[in-house]
């Protein structure tokens, strides 16, 4: 039985001839609250352009510049503890990564980096990416194309290389140490593909000698997938696995059974009794006065009713 | 002797004529049973486990326990064209390409966990109500048997589909069967067919899980139950019961309808679950490969206290006489058996440090047995923090917090709850016989505990003091 659904539904490729008119889309998106707002011009590398590099320099030197040192060397506090990382070989990919998803400027660089609402402006964040690309050494945010991608050979990269992190749902997972591997939905393309060529610490960067450019687009469309599988089942448990399976069947398995069983074995209050009553009845001085259940005759006593004739 | 006109009473007449079902029937549907909401749980149990069987049996029709190699060309797009065993691929074809092969998968490995949790409150029921004394120790020992079988088969059960996450978990069960001294590489290569994956290990648990341990599980559910009948069931104390008689209501109609009721309802239950409720989506896993493992990998939850045993415990390994006893040794191997030894081992403790050999029919409330129920109590709280111990990571991950730090932190937990449950427990039992007392209810006898036995290395002393007494 072919299922007619199509597997991929990302919104179309960035193509550049559409800058201007794709940037105030990509603002308004952004003032929309989703976080797809991304730069428009590719950063292929044909020299930076003075004024450009300029914004970005000046936009560094406000916000980024008190981790990351003076030209992306890394900063230590004075007592020694690392404060930011040298950005030496982040290159534009990964400072597309971690401002587009709002992990940069980060508050307080004891925590993790968590995705939030991009602080900067598409334009701002072009600035800034043609500045980190004087300062360092390192790969170009990789154009990408998931609707090429296909699906089944993604699933077996990620099987490979990103599952041991990631989870086999995508769901994330926990590292040592307090790292964690982050969820990987809602999936934005170009995010995932600069995460991929940069390897955003912890993870290792997988360049284009690991995984060519068609297999990042097979691995984007898969990940792009996962985010909401076309499959069966009924409700999805939050796809972390037998764990919240386990609580389902003790919370609404048994637990609701028990219920049905604790209801079917409880006399109507007004049932007529059919315990024999023996004459001369020597019950157990341990169990005087316990009714059927074995329950003492508490409540009982207390709204009056009374036990036999 | 007039023609009878109702089909049925023919019927029956005609099988009482050759068979004299009549007056087995009668003796049957005569036996009584006492009512008390308690005694339905095994039921539960029983009920999941045919449900177990019919589901089982349907899956049978279509799944294929072969490791050849084959490319998938199933109705599951993200998978098509993926090299993957023939087991996993015919587990896709049950779950995408067969009618209604989802739902009885889906509420087949419902009714497995339902079957392991109900035989589980089951066993704390008999526990903790006393119901395992004289003379039924050997109905506990069959019902341990079938705790422990039913656990093995859930496990054969999921690890037959091959997908990445059973795998792993073979993977695991290698490892302990490994760690196990002198005959661990041996064993582990028997079971699997030689080095890990193994050639052999999926058409072996095949024939486990749908032969071997369901008929074995049947024999000893029949035996657990015509046990139940020849003892007479067991029942709380109360208004004309005693230990000579069983006041309760007749098997037909009132408990047979309750029964048929019950029966009903564990299969709506397990049947809506199976429905609306998605379990072990192997699709997403993936075949098994043995260089991937997926993060946050666990087992069902039977299987979670082993998992969660070998997380916390510390990474310790003895070594004696050139031998290595490996790390998992301990939280698998030594634990698992230890567990099941003690459970097994309990009715005859019991009755040696009570000193109470008598025959018992009525059922204790556990508040009369403080020590009992705490030791009980404790017990349970010990495995259910072990349980948890195996979402370690998935707990890491939802609160924000380190791994690490999750993970000292059961390691704490498995000390410090399990006392501190016991000791409310056994506090809690004195106060609600304080309050029977006050409400005017002899406290029943308790048997005095002799403590002086947990110096095990007396007992043989004390067997000889027995048998030569020395003071004239």
């Amino acid at each position: 039985m072919a299922r007619a659904r199509r597997l991929r539904r990302a919104p179309g490729p960035w193509r550049l001839p559409v800058v201007v008119g794709l940037a105030a889309v990509a603002t308004g998106l952004a003032l929309a609250g989703t976080s797809a707002a991304a730069p428009t011009a590719g950063p292929a590398r044909q020299g930076p352009e003075p004024d450009l590099v300029a914004e970005g320099r000046a936009l560094y030197r406000t916000s980024c510049v008190s981790c990351h040192g003076v030209e992306g060397a890394g900063q230590r506090a004075p007592d020694g503890a690392l404060r930011g990382p040298s950005l030496e070989d982040v290159g534009p990919a990964g400072a597309y990564y971690q401002l587009t998803s709002g992990r940069m400027p980060i508050g307080n660089p004891d925590d993790l980096p968590q995705r939030k609402e991009p602080a900067y402006s598409p334009e701002e964040i072009e600035a800034l990416l043609a500045y980190i690309d004087t300062i360092t050494e390192g790969p170009p945010v990789p154009e990408v194309d998931p609707e090429s991608g296909d699906v089944a050979a993604g699933g077996t990269l990620y099987r490979e290389n990103c599952q041991s992190c990631h989870s086999a749902t995508g769901a994330g997972g926990a590292l040592s140490y307090g790292n964690a591997a982050p969820p990987l939905g809602p999936p934005d393309a170009r995010q995932i593909g600069a995460a991929v060529r940069a390897g955003p610490d912890p993870m290792p960067r997988f360049g284009p000698d690991l995984l060519t450019d068609q297999q990042l687009d097979d691995l984007i469309a898969y990940v792009e997938y996962l985010d909401d599988p076309d499959d069966r089942g009924g409700l999805a448990l939050g796809r972390l696995g037998p764990i919240p399976e386990g609580f389902l069947i003790w919370v609404g398995g048994l637990g609701l059974l028990l219920v049905a069983a604790f209801w079917m074995g409880t006399r109507r209050r007004d049932a007529p009794r059919v315990d024999p009553e023996p004459p001369g009845d020597e019950a157990d001085p341990g169990t005087a006065g316990v009714d059927a259940g074995g329950n003492a005759p508490l409540a009982r006593a207390a709204d009056g009713e009374r036990d036999g004739p | 002797m007039a023609r009878d006109h109702l089909v049925t009473r023919r019927v029956a007449r005609w099988l009482d004529q050759r068979l004299g079902s009549a007056k087995l029937a009668r003796t049957a549907l005569g036996k009584v049973f006492p009512d008390h909401w308690s005694f339905l749980i095994g039921e539960i149990a029983l009920y999941a486990f045919v449900v177990l069987l019919v589901t089982g049996v349907y899956l049978t029709f279509f799944f294929d326990p072969s490791i050849e190699e084959v490319v998938y060309r199933g109705s599951y797009e993200p998978l098509r064209g993926v090299e993957m065993s023939q087991a996993y691929a015919s587990a896709l074809d049950i779950s995408f390409d067969v009618r209604a092969g989802l739902v009885m998968r889906q509420i087949h490995h419902w009714a497995a966990l339902l079957f392991l949790a109900a035989m589980v409150v089951h066993l704390m029921r008999v526990f903790f109500t006393g119901a395992f004394r004289r003379p039924r120790e050997l109905n506990w020992i069959i019902g341990i048997t079938l705790l422990i079988l039913s656990i093995f088969n859930g496990f054969a059960g999921y690890s037959l589909l091959d997908d990445q996450l059973s795998g792993t978990g073979l993977r695991i069960a290698y490892s302990i069967t490994l760690s196990i001294p002198l005959v661990g590489t041996w064993l582990a290569s028997f079971l699997f067919g030689g080095e890990f994956p193994g050639p052999d290990i999926i058409n072996r648990l095949y024939v486990i899980h749908i032969l071997l341990l369901p008929a074995l599980i049947i024999v000893l559910l029949t035996a657990h139950l015509g046990l139940v009948v020849r003892h007479k069931h067991t029942q709380f104390g109360g208004r004309g019961r005693t230990e000579r008689n069983v006041v309760g209501e007749p098997v037909w109609p009132r408990f047979a309808f309750k029964s048929i009721g019950l029966m009903l309802l564990t299969a709506a239950v397990l049947a809506a679950l199976g429905g609306l409720a998605q379990i072990n989506p192997v699709w997403l896993y993936g075949p098994f490969e043995p260089a991937n493992v997926s993060a946050a990998s666990q087992p069902d939850w039977y299987m979670a206290w082993l998992d969660g045993a070998l997380r916390v415990f510390p990474p310790w390994e003895a070594r004696a006489f050139g031998y290595t006893v490996p790390n998992p040794f301990f939280p698998a191997v030594l634990l698992a058996g230890g567990t099941f030894a003690l459970l097994y081992l309990w009715p005859f403790l019991e009755a040696r440090f009570t000193s109470d050999t008598l025959e018992h029919h009525l059922l204790d409330r556990p508040r009369n047995r403080p020590v009992r129920t705490s030791l009980g109590a404790a017990t349970v709280a010990f495995y259910t923090v072990l349980s948890l111990s195996a979402s370690t990571d998935v707990v890491a991950v939802t609160f924000g917090t380190s791994v690490n730090g999750v993970l000292v932190a059961f390691r704490v937990a498995c000390l410090v709850v399990p006392p501190v449950v016991g000791l409310t427990t056994y506090r809690l039992c004195r106060e609600l016989q304080l309050r029977d007392e006050a409400a005017g209810m002899a406290p029943p006898e308790r048997p005095r505990i002799r403590w002086e036995l947990l110096r095990v290395w007396e007992w043989h002393a004390r067997r000889r003091a027995r048998a030569a007494p020395t003071d004239p």
